[in-house]
């Protein structure tokens, strides 16, 4: 909508771009952001605002402003993926998926906060702090919260926004930015989009380019693409999927852009109901709500049945040993040598390189090279490694037999329960956190396939849940119709946050989810 | 070398099989086997040779950016070879299709899928912290190079062996690193990381520094042959490290050591020999062979061990993810609609493989009626073949007599003052008079080089004006000479 009030002039591509920014210094202590490019992105705007007065403008995503988390690179804007190794650093290309969106004359405001390289479920590890979710300032959360004693302020009951994409997911729901970029190796993007109630769109591994994208696990790793809406979604995927000679991982395949059927239809489909999904821990709340979801769709004409992915339990196991040894690997780069950070300790190159690693990186990061290590050492590679990669390989076919004997798509919880407040969150280390809240969104990595997180309905406290849909490989358009269809059903409620309102704007009035399309 | 060469290398077939079984089969040739300096029970030297070829290609195996030898440090580095985060490797077609060539004029199997991997290390030339190379599945495998070599140091006498070449793999060139020990620093350049190698690993079936040489020789001249390699060791683009052990006949091998740092041809001769002497010394004075890796000193013309490197390297190999597996084609495996650009087809690239070395030597020795040393001697020499048949075309001397100017007295020359045969100031032209007239009998054989030391100045006359002005030419008029004769009688009666 905000694109078609461009074009008909009743807002300006700069004024949208200052909006967004002053939005942004106003929900700064959200920590949703590391940089803000303002200069560059005023200038862009500008360029967008001539060529929306001559009639020409590059698309539906022309002067539209986005953020991008901070571990993909942005020429001549630092990229720090939220760590010591990299701050200061100044990328010297733009990522595929950067440089696409700015072809098409979006807005780049800044880069989003994030854990330290990607390594964690809630935002929380990085150098700049953790990402405060902002429906923890919301009328809804307040209204249901119950302050445990008198003199407990509410700065002490903020919730996580998950992660690792928190700052992006955060960026979008909070309203500074229409569209943001994340990355999606176990859930990273899923995890925050449930928890910020904004659509989280994982692709299938191979459609969008990662040339750019920081690695964390090369074999996983997708762009993951966050927004207010289904519709949104599908015009950003638009823009990005397609073959890159940058990427060899990419499909030769030409991708054509679709559009999403206005009224979608579900009565034809198959819908699973994986079993396995039913994980220990999952809150009463979420099993209810999906179960009520499952409803909706039988009540439409859609087959829902009950599936099994038997090998679902083992995922978490087996990507903890491929993920480490990735990183082992794709973290061996990182020397101070060439770039980024360089310890003054130099005695020797291998003690410099043992200070510079030390100091750049954080336990998390050091704790998986560690490990990743061990599992490829000569000894252990068969046991560890390939094992490891045997099992992924039957996580994958349990997929491949549910969706070959007529199933069209999954529905699935995308997380154990709602946000919990970070001091909650922080009593558990990373790894313990990540294996607990991967479980529900990881199989969908190792298996490539695509996946989305639809917000879904609040939660006693007055916080986001999500449901997810898993799709068959490179079948975006039918994935993302269900997806428009169920939240069209749900009509999830707009976040009511006082720092919105005071910015708020014909633009966004009347509107359930100020969507741009 | 100081040491006395204790040993010689048997004229027999190939070494027994790592099995241990009898080395009766080296002594069945005939030759010599070599015997220990005290007369004990004699020693089987085995040499196998690893042999890193730089491809000649514009760009580097996995990035755009140029490969060129000498170019200003750091100039040729593209983010991918920085190891800058998030790029990604692109396979350059070129490279592949050069590993393809060399493995069908080596006789190997061109595997149709092949895998890439990491090898994990860390050192200040190889910046991702690790190289990317083919450990499981190498594109080419189990082949073979024939390559000969002169008996007793004879011309006469040459006997053809073979290598088993055990893969070619393709990978990456690691940087280069300058100890700077005044300053207590190492400079970096990375023009060199990420070029493409092919690595060519010969088995053990080599006894002495002589056949490593010869068999090292014969490659090189197929790679330049071929193109896939200029194979120029001076300039680092083939560099060659030989694993050597000895064992008495009939028991297992022994511990093997590596040589490194070998610059030449010559040294790899010198390397190994000096090396199977060391090991042989060590052994019969009561001490034993550490698996180590020890670097060629080309001054003291000796081996050293090399700086420990952490003991024993565990590299952690893992699959590369961001590059599928490759995959060739044949005619038959091709399928019908798939653009040939976009592929590499085998049987492509074998039907326009030019006459290897071996095939050119035979032409040479069935057209010209030479002999197989001859056709060795003009292959050996970049530009010598281009030259004798250009004079022989220009010439009415049998290309029998043409051989011995060019092989004995040109290529002489050029050997004396350093000069390749482009260099030469006498062109195939020249030489080619000059022959004729030798032909035509106007001079005698002495004149003729007498010539050529002239033409040799490079003044530009021609061989007839320096005749002329030397008054070379051969007398032909019987009146004449008797004069002379009388003249020089008279001369010697008078003394």
């Amino acid at each position: 909508q905000v694109s078609a009030a461009l074009k008909e002039g009743r807002v300006t591509p700069t004024e949208l771009c200052q909006r967004c920014l002053a939005l942004i210094k106003s929900t700064r202590f959200l920590n949703a952001y590391i940089t803000v490019a303002e200069e560059t992105a005023l200038k862009q705007a500008e360029e967008s605002e001539r060529r929306y007065k001559t009639g020409q403008p590059l698309g539906i995503l022309d002067g539209i402003p986005i953020a991008v988390k901070d571990n993909f690179n942005t020429a001549g804007i630092e990229t720090t993926c939220a760590s010591n190794m990299l701050k200061g650093y100044i990328s010297p290309y733009n990522a595929t998926v950067v440089q696409k969106l700015l072809d098409q004359g979006a807005v780049l405001l800044g880069k989003t906060n994030l854990d330290e390289f990607a390594m964690g479920s809630g935002s929380t590890d990085g150098i700049f702090g953790p990402v405060r979710n902002p429906w923890s300032y919301s009328r809804q959360y307040k209204e249901k919260s119950v302050p445990k004693s008198h003199s407990e302020d509410e700065e002490s009951n903020w919730v996580i926004t998950g992660g690792s994409s928190g700052g992006s997911a955060a960026a979008v729901s909070s309203f500074t930015c229409f569209a943001a970029l994340g990355s999606d190796t176990g859930g990273s993007t899923r995890n925050p989009a449930a928890h910020c109630g904004v659509v989280g769109l994982k692709p299938t591994y191979g459609l969008i380019s990662r040339h750019g994208l920081i690695p964390l696990v090369n074999s996983m790793d997708v762009p993951g693409i966050l927004t207010r809406c289904v519709d949104d979604a599908a015009v950003v995927l638009g823009s990005l999927a397609g073959h890159d000679p940058k990427d060899s991982t990419t499909i030769q395949d030409n991708f054509k852009p679709f559009e999403l059927p206005s009224l979608p239809d579900v009565s034809k489909l198959s819908i699973g109901i994986p079993k396995e999904y039913h994980a220990p821990g999952l809150s009463s709340e979420i099993l209810a709500l999906w179960s009520k979801a499952a409803d909706l769709f039988k009540n439409a004409g859609a087959k829902v049945i009950e599936v099994s992915l038997p090998h679902t339990r083992y995922s978490i196991v087996c990507y903890h040993v491929l993920c480490t040894a990735e990183v082992a690997s794709n973290m061996a780069r990182f020397d101070g040598l060439e770039y980024g950070h360089r310890s003054d300790v130099n005695k020797s190159t291998e003690s410099m390189y043992a200070a510079t690693r030390r100091e750049g990186f954080n336990d998390v990061v050091r704790g998986r090279i560690l490990s990743g290590n061990y599992f490829l050492l000569k000894q252990n590679y068969e046991n560890y490694f390939i094992k490891a990669q045997k099992v992924r390989r039957l996580i994958a076919n349990d997929f491949l037999k549910v969706f070959g004997s007529g199933v069209d798509i999954l529905l699935t919880p995308t997380t154990l329960s709602d946000a919990v407040p970070y001091r909650e969150f922080i009593k558990e280390d990373n790894r313990t956190r990540s294996a607990q809240d991967d479980i529900l969104t990881q199989a969908a990595n190792m298996a490539g396939l695509p996946a989305i997180n639809v917000p879904t309905a609040l939660s006693e406290r007055g916080l986001p849940i999500g449901l997810q849909f898993i799709g068959r490989s490179f079948q975006e358009k039918q994935l993302l119709t269900v997806a428009k269809w169920f939240e069209k059903q749900v009509k999830f409620p707009m976040i009511q946050l006082e720092e919105v309102e005071r910015h708020n704007h014909n633009v966004f009035q009347h509107q359930k989810s100020a969507s741009f399309s | 070398g100081v040491w006395r060469r204790a040993w010689q290398c048997g004229a027999g077939g190939p070494a027994p099989s790592r099995r241990g079984q009898r080395a009766a089969a080296s002594s069945a040739g005939g030759g010599a086997v070599p015997v220990g300096k005290s007369g004990l029970a004699p020693w089987v030297p085995v040499v196998g040779l690893e042999i890193h070829a730089q491809i000649s290609s514009n760009s580097k195996l996995f990035s755009g950016s140029q490969v060129q030898f000498a170019a200003p440090p750091n100039s040729l580095v593209s983010f991918f070879d920085a190891s800058l985060p998030g790029t990604l490797p692109v396979l350059n077609r070129r490279c592949v299709e050069a590993a393809v060539m060399t493995g069908l004029a080596l006789n190997c199997s061109i595997n149709k899928k092949s895998l890439f991997d990491r090898k994990h290390y860390f050192y200040a030339d190889l910046p991702a912290g690790y190289q990317i190379t083919q450990q499981r599945v190498p594109i080419a495998v189990n082949g073979s190079l024939s390559y000969s070599l002169c008996i007793d140091n004879k011309m006469s006498q040459m006997v053809t062996k073979t290598v088993r070449i055990k893969q070619i793999q393709l990978e990456q060139d690691s940087g280069k690193s300058l100890h700077d020990d005044t300053r207590s620093q190492t400079l970096i350049d990375l023009n060199r990381a990420g070029v493409g190698l092919m690595e060519v690993v010969m088995e053990p079936d080599m006894c002495c520094g002589e056949e490593a040489a010869a068999a090292v020789r014969e490659l090189q001249l197929i790679l330049q042959t071929l193109g896939s390699s200029q194979a120029v060791m001076a300039e680092g683009q083939l560099r060659v490290d030989a694993n050597v052990s000895v064992h008495h006949p009939g028991e297992p091998y022994g511990v093997r050591t590596e040589v490194k740092n070998i610059n030449s041809i010559r040294f790899l001769a010198k390397a190994v020999d000096y090396e199977i002497q060391r090991q042989i010394e060590e052994l019969e004075n009561g001490g034993t062979i550490l698996n180590e890796t020890r670097a060629f000193d080309s001054k003291l013309g000796c081996t050293v061990p090399m700086r420990d490197k952490e003991g024993k390297q565990d590299y952690r190999f893992m699959p590369e993810p961001n590059l599928p597996p490759l995959i060739l084609y044949d005619a038959k495996s091709l399928p019908a609609n798939m653009n040939h650009q976009q592929v590499v087809n085998i049987d492509w690239i074998q039907e326009r493989l030019p006459d290897l070395p071996s095939v050119k030597r035979a032409k040479l020795v069935e057209r010209y009626g030479i002999l197989p040393e001859h056709s060795f001697a003009l292959l050996n020499e970049d530009g010598l073949t281009e030259f004798f048949e250009n004079v022989v075309k220009q010439t009415q001397m049998k290309p029998k007599k043409v051989i011995g100017w060019i092989l004995n007295v040109l290529l002489s020359y050029l050997k004396q003052h350093s000069l390749t045969v482009k260099e030469s100031p006498v062109s195939s032209f020249m030489m080619a008079d000059l022959l004729n007239l030798l032909e035509k009998k106007e001079i005698s054989s002495t004149a003729a080089k007498q010539v050529l030391a002239e033409l040799w100045k490079g003044e530009g006359k021609t061989p007839l004006e320096i005749v002329k002005e030397k008054k070379l030419e051969l007398i032909q008029d019987q009146k004449e000479l008797e004069q002379i004769c009388q003249a020089v009688i008279d001369g010697q009666e008078n003394e």
